[in-house]
């Protein structure tokens, strides 16, 4: 799958301890267009947890989690216009 | 329906304000619609520059446990309380003030930031918005 890079919202939690991932997350998922990524890299153990579930409880999809060097990568998919 | 979170803050400890602001932008950031309806010591906080001049809760020791717990804060690279006021506004919460704490501690609206309070009301707004809340708290 090929994704165009200008679609990619980078967030940077590194660092950021409760709730500020939770809420940079909120605030690009807002900020986002349609068919947007947003992809989120942080190191606070919960956030890793939590992202997923405001994820879910905002209707959107969960790309993938990716783990590297203690930091982890958050991608989220927001939907295409209908 | 959008689900909804209703917090009284009726504290204007500086650790409980904190607890406020995190649990609101929290459920925010987790899409629920959120108020904080600011009353009686609570209310003081939201003051022109009192935001963060509230004492803790326990063990402020006259100021040097605060002290204390603000350097922890700024190791661990915790927000301001500013900062959290401000992400609350940005992700749509609503702030609402107590008119009755107003009238009984002299404060006026020049003296609060009118422009983060979305609201002046009382106990009946409240309890309207609480009865449509999945979430209410007392701070």
């Amino acid at each position: 799958m090929s994704i165009d890079t200008n679609k990619i919202k980078k967030v940077d939690c590194l660092d950021e301890t409760c709730p500020v991932p939770l809420v940079e997350t909120r605030k690009a998922i807002r900020k986002a267009s349609p068919g947007d990524i947003i992809e989120v890299t942080g190191n606070h153990e919960s956030s890793k947890i939590e992202i997923p579930m405001a994820v879910e409880a905002l209707g959107l999809e969960l790309l993938n989690i990716e783990e590297k060097n203690g930091n982890w990568i958050i991608r989220i998919k927001i939907p295409e216009e209908k | 329906m959008t689900e909804k979170a209703t917090i009284i803050v009726h504290s204007g400890d500086f650790d409980k304000i904190y607890s406020a602001f995190i649990i609101g932008n929290g459920a925010l950031a987790m899409g629920m619609d959120v108020s904080l309806y600011f009353t009686f010591f609570g209310l003081e906080r939201l003051k022109k520059g009192k935001l963060d001049k509230g004492s803790l809760s326990k063990m402020n020791y006259f100021g040097l446990g605060k002290f204390m717990i603000k350097l922890k804060m700024k190791k661990s690279n915790v927000r301001s309380l500013e900062g959290m006021l401000s992400d609350f506004v940005e992700l749509g919460g609503k702030i609402l003030a107590c008119d009755m704490t107003m009238d009984i501690m002299g404060i006026t609206k020049d003296n609060l930031r009118e422009e983060v309070i979305s609201n002046f009301c009382s106990v009946g707004t409240y309890v309207k918005e609480a009865r449509e809340s999945v979430m209410t708290l007392f701070i």
